[in-house]
């Protein structure tokens, strides 16, 4: 069935298809529509779930780990502050094992105030043990929902993801979206049932105190070792939805016009549309370019990076968010992938789109020509576009 | 790549996300790719806003802002002169304005030399609908104009639009305001 969704519907709807059985969330700018179309397809009695009403983020995951650990399947949504307040609480969800999916509208992160894309915010969370997928388009939204659910209630993974949309250019962009069947989709996900979990006719007691000497770093371990077999499902339920849907996204480092190509743009988000008709344009005038899209960060996809170095002249890392005092994170975890490698390319890196500045085709071009000058030496992170206090 | 790119001025209130939207969604029945989106930010209630369509017979690998519309529609009048409709709209393009003056004295006053049409969108929608909302005049009007989605195409959208949030007599009234519009603009 074809609809015309903006990404905050089609979050809504895709939390619907998956059969969330809780849900517990808090309305922020750009996020606030996810809650709302939730609530309307609820009221219209399309959706049997429990909502939890919360006063605050922390609260919402709060919720989401408890219904998670009783068997539940869990979905919640937030954005930029939002996100930042459930920061203890994405630690707790991960060290917990609980496979909770959740939205996360990038947005930027205050002061100065601003509600536009930026991402900061979920690229801050990068150590909390959770996945973390980078959506393109409201369809991949939706795809994505589905098969994140796969990946985080599969017994060696167990863990929660993040899916990641830029603000405006996806949450506020109608777009038309197909969902799949729903008794398809019904086969493809199954029900969420887990070995552990909290009964009161069994207690068990979840996240208690370690000594040193007990199991603290053998837990955490069991997380980097959930993540390490992330890899793989992420691939390998990426590719059976593509057979059962005729949708995939190139698993965890999604490549487009790669094959010939000397110079390779890594981004993430909304902005890797735009590079994609960058690319035709400046295919068209024979410059050979292509695209890694990061679709997931956490695992990082350090395999795919080293498969594509092999072949490429210069890797153009653009990064949405900056670490203040080192440079942006896919220009750092880019260039450590490729470090073991004799023979490594080019890897040059921008800082552009920050706190929503737009990223038209003009701004990839510019920055494309930018990065073929002769190499000048300089390696630090340049950041695209700033003004100054004349203008 | 033959993307037509429009853009809508109204105030908050208005209908103007609905239009694009609903022009999108009608383009769309016709076999084409779409988008639809306001202006980015907060939306209060009586200020300028803007929205935008995006239709295109091929995928739209595009998430960036509309900087050159082929195609301008002006929900409301009194925006003339506090708001720079015409802003990088070429001379090739297309601009609708809702209001009672005709089109010659539009031109004048905003110094386009493009394809300008008028139309007294609120005029229509209060006979009609009984209220001064003139977005359903406006994309009716656009139908015919641009020559982008047929009017059946154009019917089936709204009806399917407006079905859950509107009585089955406006949505009938709305149809009415589309045909209305489409009528009476003169290409």
């Amino acid at each position: 069935m074809k609809l015309v969704l903006s990404g905050n519907e089609a979050a809504a709807y895709g939390a619907m298809l998956a059969r969330a059985e809780v849900i517990s969330a808090y309305p922020i700018t750009p996020q606030t529509k996810i809650v709302e179309k939730i609530a309307d397809l609820i009221a219209d009695g399309r959706f049997k779930t429990e909502f939890i009403k919360v006063e605050s983020e922390h609260s919402a995951m709060a919720a989401c780990i408890s219904a998670s650990l009783v068997g539940a399947r869990t979905f919640t949504a937030t954005s930029s502050q939002g996100l930042l307040l459930m920061h203890e609480m994405l630690h707790w969800a991960s060290g917990s094992r609980t496979p909770v999916v959740m939205v996360n509208i990038n947005r930027a992160v205050a002061p100065p105030w601003s509600v536009w894309a930026d991402q900061t915010d979920s690229i801050a969370q990068r150590d909390t043990g959770w996945i973390q997928y980078y959506c393109e388009s409201c369809q991949e939204v939706v795809d994505t929902i589905m098969q994140a659910y796969r990946v985080c209630e599969d017994p060696r993974v167990l863990l929660p993801a993040m899916l990641s949309e830029d603000a405006f250019f996806l949450s506020h962009t109608s777009e038309i979206v197909d969902l799949p069947p729903q008794e398809e989709l019904d086969a493809f996900l199954g029900t969420y049932e887990p070995d552990v979990r909290l009964d009161i006719d069994n207690p068990r007691s979840f996240g208690s105190l370690s000594m040193p000497h007990q199991w603290y770093p053998e837990f955490r371990y069991k997380i980097q070792e959930g993540m390490e077999h992330a890899v793989e499902a992420i691939e390998r339920v990426d590719r059976e939805y593509g057979s059962l849907f005729g949708r995939s996204y190139g698993g965890l480092l999604d490549l487009y016009r790669c094959e010939d190509a000397d110079t390779v743009i890594v981004a993430a988000g909304s902005m890797c549309s735009t590079i994609r008709a960058a690319i035709e344009e400046l295919r068209s005038e024979g410059v050979k370019v292509g695209m890694a899209r990061i679709r997931v960060f956490r695992p990082f996809p350090t395999e795919a990076f080293r498969a594509l170095a092999k072949d490429v002249r210069s890797l153009v890392v653009l990064d949405r968010s900056f670490s203040m005092g080192s440079e942006g994170a896919f220009f750092s975890e880019v260039k450590a992938a490729l470090y073991p490698l004799s023979d490594r390319p080019d890897v040059r890196g921008f800082a552009v789109g920050i706190g929503g500045r737009d990223i038209t085709i003009e701004t990839i071009r510019s920055i494309i020509t930018d990065s073929l000058r002769p190499d000048t030496g300089i390696t630090a992170q340049k950041w695209v576009g700033l003004r100054r206090c004349e203008e | 790549m033959d993307l037509i790119e429009i853009r809508w001025h109204g105030r908050g209130g208005q209908g103007v996300v609905t239009a694009s939207e609903l022009f999108a969604e009608a383009a769309m029945q016709d076999g084409n790719y779409i988008q639809a989106f306001p202006e980015f930010g907060p939306e209060r209630m009586g200020a300028p806003i803007k929205a935008f369509t995006r239709i295109c017979p091929t995928p739209i690998t595009i998430h960036s802002q509309v900087y050159t519309p082929n195609i301008v529609v002006v929900l409301d009048p009194t925006l003339l002169g506090s708001v720079d409709v015409t802003q990088g709209l070429g001379t090739d393009g297309i601009l609708i304005v809702n209001t009672p003056k005709d089109a010659k004295e539009i031109a004048t006053m905003l110094g386009y030399a493009g394809r300008l049409y008028t139309l007294d969108a609120t005029k229509i929608a209060l006979e009609t609908i009984g209220r001064p909302v003139a977005n359903t005049a406006c994309a009716g009007a656009l139908v015919k104009v641009s020559g982008l989605v047929s009017m059946d195409n154009m019917m089936a959208a709204t009806k399917e639009k407006f079905r859950e949030k509107l009585s089955e007599k406006a949505v009938l009234a709305n149809i009415e305001t589309i045909r209305k519009a489409y009528e009476e603009v003169s290409v």
